[in-house]
């Protein structure tokens, strides 16, 4: 019989589908996993409700479960996911493949707010880097620019 | 809620979602074009969200009842089928008004006793979060253009119609705005039919297809 176990160390197997660096559990996404018999249920919550890469998640968590000889059953958490979620193991991740982790606490509600903070560029580490757009290539991503190497890169949000 | 309730707010938000990704590619630079993507992204899946609540009610699914509906049965506001490519200006009064009073909508909505719809406002109050940030800082710097204050002027009855009477109030503090007639939710526009034409094309020409 399947342990829950088991199930966190296969779904930590499954890379998230649009930054493959990191896995499903790296980003905070996997909620509980709970096992009676040959049934497992997992909760869990997508980063952003836009993100299309939902699907494709609850996909490969069915697989995996799957493989182990069990049945899944895949259910959205009622609380909301929150970038806090990301395990230090993911914001590293995230960081040598270069994105930068988000800023740390709540979701900001001001560009003021957002600006106070300064965040660490993933190419060079400089610390020089400014908000170029607010949005990026995802919903959960933001872009900025370093201006000690001249590169753009993307962040993570802070949700 | 109800369903019809529910219906409203997701086909504010789809109908809307749709309107905004109608600048990719032609957004006025290279940052709006993105910006105008990913927030037409999220609000069509904020859109989603609410379509599935609609479904469990309703015994539906979320693309059956953004897709497979006719244009008269939805129950978006006139304020959101409007469209306004290539005028930036007009689009900026829009994005600003809407989020504006779509704050004060699912701020109520947070405090509501149905644990999943206040969780999922609370959600999606933090996602658009973002998208306020985007349209004030907008509206602070179009404030004084002839062409974005007028874009306010004509738009304003539109946005008063986008909520609830009893939460009119809130928009028009927010604003500083004197309340006048709104244009209702009920009727729609002209513009919604090609908006639905082109919007439902793909999944009318093949009934049933999975991809």
């Amino acid at each position: 019989m399947v342990t829950a176990d088991q199930v966190w160390e296969a779904l930590a197997e499954i890379p998230d589908p649009e930054i493959p660096a990191v896995s499903l559990v790296d980003l905070g996404v996997v909620r509980s996993v709970a096992v009676e018999d040959d049934k497992v249920r997992v909760e869990f919550t997508p980063t952003f409700l836009g993100c299309p890469a939902v699907d494709v998640m609850r996909d490969q968590m069915v697989e995996r479960i799957n493989e182990l000889g069990a049945e899944a059953e895949i259910a959205v958490a009622a609380e909301g996911w929150s970038s806090d979620r990301i395990t230090p193991e993911g914001r590293r991740k995230l960081e040598e493949s270069g994105f930068a982790p988000p800023a740390p606490g709540a979701a900001p509600t001001t560009l003021l707010q957002i600006q106070a903070v300064s965040s660490r560029c993933p190419y060079c580490g400089s610390n020089d880097t400014r908000l170029e757009n607010l949005f990026g290539p995802t919903p959960c991503r933001s872009i900025r620019y370093c201006a000690a190497c001249r590169q753009p890169f993307e962040q993570f949000k802070s949700l | 809620m109800n369903a019809q309730e529910l219906l409203a707010l997701a086909d504010d938000e789809l109908i809307l979602g749709w309107r905004n990704s109608e600048w990719t590619g032609i957004a006025p630079f290279l940052e709006e074009d993105v910006a105008f993507s990913s927030i037409a992204q999220t609000e069509i899946g904020h859109a989603r969200a609410w379509y599935d609540l609609a479904a469990k009610e309703l015994g539906a699914n979320a693309d059956a009842l953004a897709f497979d509906r006719d244009p008269d049965e939805y129950r978006c506001a006139p304020f959101v089928e409007l469209r306004f490519v290539p005028d930036w200006a007009q689009t900026i009064a829009r994005h600003w008004l809407y989020e504006t009073a779509d704050t004060i909508r699912i701020q109520a909505l947070m405090q509501s006793e149905e644990p999943v719809v206040a969780s999922l406002a609370e959600k999606i109050d933090r996602e658009e979060a973002y998208h306020r940030m985007h349209a004030d800082m907008w509206a602070d710097r179009l404030r004084e253009e002839p062409r974005f204050r007028e874009a306010v002027e004509e738009l304003w009855p539109y946005a008063l119609g986008l909520l609830e009477p009893e939460q009119r109030d809130r928009l028009c503090e927010a604003l500083g705005r004197a309340a006048v007639k709104a244009v209702e939710r009920g009727e729609h526009t002209e513009e919604l039919r090609p908006l639905w034409d082109e919007m439902t094309m793909v999944r009318r020409s093949i009934p049933g297809a999975a991809w």
